[in-house]
């Protein structure tokens, strides 16, 4: 289990998409514990945040430091300690929901056996889908697959974009209070959701991503956007 | 155990894992396969038909047929080595595992070799009878077939790597790859060509199996380089 003394900071993070500066100067420090929604407008930027922090997308200027270290650095290390679950679910039409589960798991370097990862997919309410091949599963029974690594994993930073979507009441309540839980022992969340959740948690913080979209400011900080015309 | 070991000892369960996932998948959507491969002795039963059925002729030409029909069979495969992939989210997820990316790369190249190259390797001495090679020819069709096939996945995979998440992509794909194939293509024809005139295919088919080694130490790491720059 996630131990409390984590780290995560952000240094000065900006973002550019196309031509277009999304945000700049974003600096935060996030300690074990921490639950993060990450808010702003459509295109605001907030899944790119998340990819960012997971080292899908190079970030414009900033750097990025998990436990006192840039993560561009100690690369496998910190894919070691974080779970990523964007918004495409990573589910395999072809394959039951279990083989889709067990291959995602073990993609990321966490085996689990059968048993365990049967148990969890019935907690969310999958007992009786099991057999049948992912194809025919509904938009909100492939993101409960999918989000299903929530209650395997022992990573301690997780990365959430858009969790909630398609997700019916039950399943929404499961996935709340399994974050709250995860924060609750020492570990980090960052999500992103339009929708209004209620998750309890004693450190809650907002990275409102529209405070840091300030086009005039960078456009004459030529260290951030580097010649790119907004 | 040391750390070292059991990373090592990890990333190749992971690497495994990986492989079975992917024949897996090549299992139940085997229609696919089975698709490229009528494709192949549609494409080769063309020929006899353009051309004529002048046995001498046939004979000469036969080992170019077939293999540019497997050049053209094992391209028309390649869509599927990262595209639904990438469509439905899993490679986010691969290029997040732990593993270093060029090996899932080279994982997934022998997945898709064992699922199109091989078939295509089985299925070119059949073809070829139909040319009236004789079986030496055959032999070596066969084993420069198995050797090249391989090459087309990786230098495929740089190319479709390259080309993830554009319009038009699997045209460009085309475009891109099957010019750097023509070393493979006239490697291969010739072994057939050398073995029906006694020459021995000897040192075309060594020639053929030390570009698989260079495609192989090179081609994993370009197309996971690809694979981020297209994830960007």
């Amino acid at each position: 289990m996630p131990k409390g003394t984590d780290l995560l900071q952000l240094n000065k993070l900006a973002c550019v998409k196309g031509e277009r500066l999304l945000f700049s100067g974003l600096s935060c420090e996030i300690p074990s514990g921490s639950l993060v929604r990450v808010t702003g407008a459509n295109g605001a930027g907030k899944t790119s945040l998340l990819r960012m922090i997971a080292g899908l997308s190079e970030p414009a200027a900033g750097e990025i430091v998990w436990k006192s270290q840039n993560t561009r650095l100690s690369r496998s290390e910190f894919l070691q300690d974080i779970l990523y679950l964007g918004h495409a679910s990573a589910i395999k039409d072809e394959l039951l929901p279990a083989e889709n589960l067990m291959a995602n798991c073990t993609i990321q370097g966490e085996a689990f056996s059968a048993p365990e990862v049967h148990a969890v997919l019935e907690e969310l309410g999958m007992g009786e889908r099991l057999d049948v091949e992912s194809l025919s599963l509904s938009a909100g029974q492939r993101r409960r697959i999918a989000l299903a690594r929530v209650w395997l994993t022992h990573r301690p930073l997780w990365l959430l974009d858009e969790p909630f979507n398609a997700l019916d009441v039950k399943s929404v309540e499961q996935l709340c209070l399994q974050i709250s839980y995860h924060v609750g022992e020492g570990g980090i969340c960052l999500y992103t959701t339009h929708q209004p959740v209620d998750i309890v948690s004693n450190r809650q913080l907002t990275i409102p991503l529209d405070a840091f979209c300030q086009p005039a400011k960078a456009q004459s900080d030529p260290s951030v956007l580097n010649g790119l015309i907004l | 155990m040391s750390p070292a070991i059991q990373n090592q000892s990890s990333s190749f369960a992971m690497a495994i894992a990986l492989l079975r996932r992917d024949l897996l998948l090549v299992y139940r959507r085997r229609s696919d396969s089975v698709t490229v491969l009528v494709f192949f002795s549609i494409v080769v039963s063309l020929f006899p038909l353009g051309v004529g059925a002048d046995p001498t002729m046939l004979r000469l030409i036969g080992g170019g047929v077939v293999w540019v029909a497997a050049l053209l069979s094992a391209m028309l495969s390649l869509p599927r080595l990262f595209s639904s992939d990438f469509a439905d989210g899993t490679l986010e997820q691969l290029v997040l595992s732990p593993q270093p990316l060029a090996l899932t790369v080279g994982i997934k190249c022998l997945a898709h070799w064992l699922a199109t190259g091989i078939p295509l390797a089985l299925m070119a001495p059949l073809l070829g009878l139909q040319f009236g090679l004789d079986s030496d020819a055959l032999w070596v069709l066969s084993l420069g077939v198995l050797m090249g096939t391989p090459i087309l996945s990786l230098i495929g995979a740089v190319g479709t790597a390259l080309t993830l998440g554009l319009r038009g992509g699997n045209l460009l794909v085309a475009l891109l790859v099957l010019p750097l194939n023509i070393p493979v293509l006239i490697l291969g024809a010739g072994a057939v060509d050398a073995a029906q005139s006694g020459l021995g295919a000897g040192a075309h088919l060594s020639l053929l199996g030390a570009l698989l080694i260079m495609t192989l130490i090179g081609a994993p790491f370009a197309a996971a380089s690809a694979l981020r720059i297209s994830l960007d």
